[in-house]
């Protein structure tokens, strides 16, 4: 093993027993930073009387990423974030952590893999007994290291969360937000590989959960660090996660790029996921019918992204119409970093004007999808 | 009875009975706060599983809690003199009220390690934490403003207690208004050994909590 990473996975723990005849340096250099094989949860007997969390759930973590899990309360996302640090058991398949088998450790082992695992939790879990500095300390302390390293770590750690002056401050004295940075200050202590982030601004109001999400982006980004999360907000995804995987009844019902799910969801609970841009309003939603009668409208959902979202083709697509095209619903984002518009209009179902509209379309590049017909 | 005489009687109960409930004070918690950590941990799925021998040693701390204390001060009278080599006085009155004291407070450590946010056992679990690393460092400290409050607790029902052993000539406060101020119909040293009592318990009361808010960081303002 010659890359750096398969060296140090070796020293902590028995190297992943590589298959027969299958070239280390390759694996080492190819091994995501998890891979999900299939991997499920059952508690109880099989079964009857049985409860299936988490069913074959095959997913890869890359290196360095930011990937999202989403997926509303009961989905299975908090069991399948809990097999990544064993402390959820898989009971079928398998979880593997920088091509370590989870499921194989002993308790040792595991505990060797979760010292280079950091995690956050929805209700931060920080010590109220202990100030924030010796929060942070804990993971330390409980890894063997000694006081003067402790001291030397912890500073610059609360100085990184923007905590520098709290360090003497006990829980109860510092906001939500602040308890997610002390949080997060603890998780990095012991320098993981991975972070794992279970709802980690759930309980914090929007603005917080904003400087939280900027936060964890630039640890990533400045500290290489992979992060793995769980959520049921659209918005977290969007806003820091480039891929994501959608939860559903413990299955993983669709995963990819952020922006190509987001933008071109196949899945019901991916859509319904999806509360802003591609939602149709509740009055716009009753109005649709699936086969047009005389005299209806025909109403078509214009997207952009890439080169489209920065020409002026709403401009020349009512130029090309004539003034008979409405603008019925619409919103631009910003999704992984990139613009991302969706514009529902309607226009005369009559098969001259569609017939132009489809030539412009087709001219342009621009995505379309008809979604029925209004009155 | 001379104010004197009765002063001298007052201050050798008062130590008697000060003697009596911090050694068996002492020596009961320090046995009692480990079984009352096993039992908090010792459920199925919990840090050391070992839910057989939690019912057992769960069983015996109920059967000795619901022992009424006058009968278990004779049914161990052998145990008694086993460890004193007497079966009356102060030092054979500290056996059944050190006796009585262990799952007294194992049961109040119980429920106060079972009141740490299970969250944060999760978070230890998650940083790499052995079992025992997460009872020293997570459970005990998080539990601390608990434990010492169940301690006052433990204290002021052993100042109760210690007034029962006067029966086997335990000596301290209770015995001497039973002796003095009810057998003997004096009711001024009636009434003083329960002014004594009460300022007794006062003081243990107040000292407890103060040491509990010390240690409680839970709902600090700023």
């Amino acid at each position: 093993m010659t890359s750096q990473h398969a060296g140090r996975a070796g020293a902590t723990y028995a190297a992943p027993d590589g298959k027969p005849g299958s070239d280390p340096v390759a694996v080492a250099h190819s091994v995501p930073m998890v891979a999900f094989k299939g991997a499920g949860k059952r508690y109880g007997p099989a079964g009857e009387g049985g409860f299936t969390a988490v069913e074959s759930v095959d997913l890869t973590v890359e290196r360095g990423a930011i990937t999202g899990i989403i997926g509303r309360s009961g989905a299975g996302k908090s069991t399948l974030i809990r097999m990544v640090n064993g402390l959820e058991s898989v009971t079928s398949g398998k979880v593997l952590v920088d091509g370590v088998d989870v499921g194989a450790l002993g308790e040792d082992g595991l505990r060797g893999l979760r010292r280079q695992i950091g995690m956050i939790f929805q209700h931060f879990n920080l010590l109220s007994s202990r100030t924030a500095f010796d929060n942070v300390a804990l993971p330390l302390e409980i890894a063997g290291v000694d006081k003067k390293a402790i001291r030397a770590k912890v500073g610059p750690l609360l100085d990184l969360v923007g905590l520098g002056d709290k360090a003497g401050s006990y829980p109860s004295e510092l906001s939500g937000g602040q308890k997610q940075r002390v949080g997060i200050a603890r998780a990095l202590a012991t320098d993981p590989k991975l972070l794992l982030s279970d709802e980690a601004t759930s309980a914090l109001d929007p603005e917080t959960t904003q400087s939280i999400l900027e936060l964890l982006k630039r640890i990533n980004a400045d500290l290489g660090l992979t992060v793995l999360l769980i959520t049921h907000e659209m918005e977290v995804v969007k806003t820091i996660a480039s891929h994501v995987a959608v939860i559903d009844a413990g299955r993983i019902v669709e995963s990819g790029r952020t922006f190509d799910v987001y933008t071109n969801p196949q899945h019901e609970t991916t859509r319904t996921l999806l509360a802003s841009a591609l939602r149709l309003p509740n009055w716009l939603r009753s109005a649709v019918k699936p086969q047009p009668s005389a005299g209806d409208r025909v109403l078509v959902r214009l997207v952009f992204f890439g080169d489209t979202a920065f020409q002026p083709l709403t401009g020349r697509l009512v130029a090309e119409l004539g003034s008979d095209v409405n603008i019925l619903a619409g919103a631009i984002e910003e999704i992984s970093g990139e613009p991302f518009g969706s514009l529902v209009v309607s226009y005369s179902a009559e098969p001259d004007v569609v017939a132009r509209a489809n030539r412009f379309y087709a001219e342009t590049g621009l995505t379309t999808e008809v979604l029925g017909y209004v009155a | 009875m001379s104010p004197d005489m009765l002063f001298n009687l007052l201050s050798k109960a008062l130590m008697q009975t000060l003697q009596m409930v911090f050694i068996a004070g002492i020596v009961g918690s320090i046995i009692g706060l480990p079984i009352g950590v096993f039992l908090a941990t010792s459920g199925k799925g919990e840090l050391f599983p070992a839910p057989k021998t939690n019912r057992v040693l769960g069983l015996i701390v109920n059967a000795a809690r619901s022992t009424p204390f006058i009968i278990l001060v004779v049914a161990i009278v052998p145990l008694t003199r086993l460890l004193t080599g007497t079966s009356i006085g102060t030092w054979a009155a500290i056996v059944p009220l050190t006796i009585a004291t262990i799952p007294f407070f194992a049961r109040l450590v119980e429920s106060a390690i079972r009141e740490v946010d299970k969250g944060l056992i999760e978070a230890a679990r998650a940083m790499g934490a052995t079992p025992s690393q997460i009872v020293y460092k997570v459970l005990l400290p998080e539990a601390r403003p608990s434990i010492l409050m169940a301690l006052t607790m433990t204290i002021v029902s052993l100042i109760g207690y210690s007034a029962m052993v006067g029966a086997v000539g335990g000596g301290g406060l209770g015995d001497l208004g039973i002796r003095f101020g009810y057998q003997r119909f004096n009711p001024e040293m009636m009434v003083l050994v329960v002014a004594v009592l009460i300022v007794l318990v006062q003081v243990v009361q107040s000292a407890g909590d103060g040491l509990a808010r010390r240690f409680d960081k839970r709902n600090r303002k700023n």
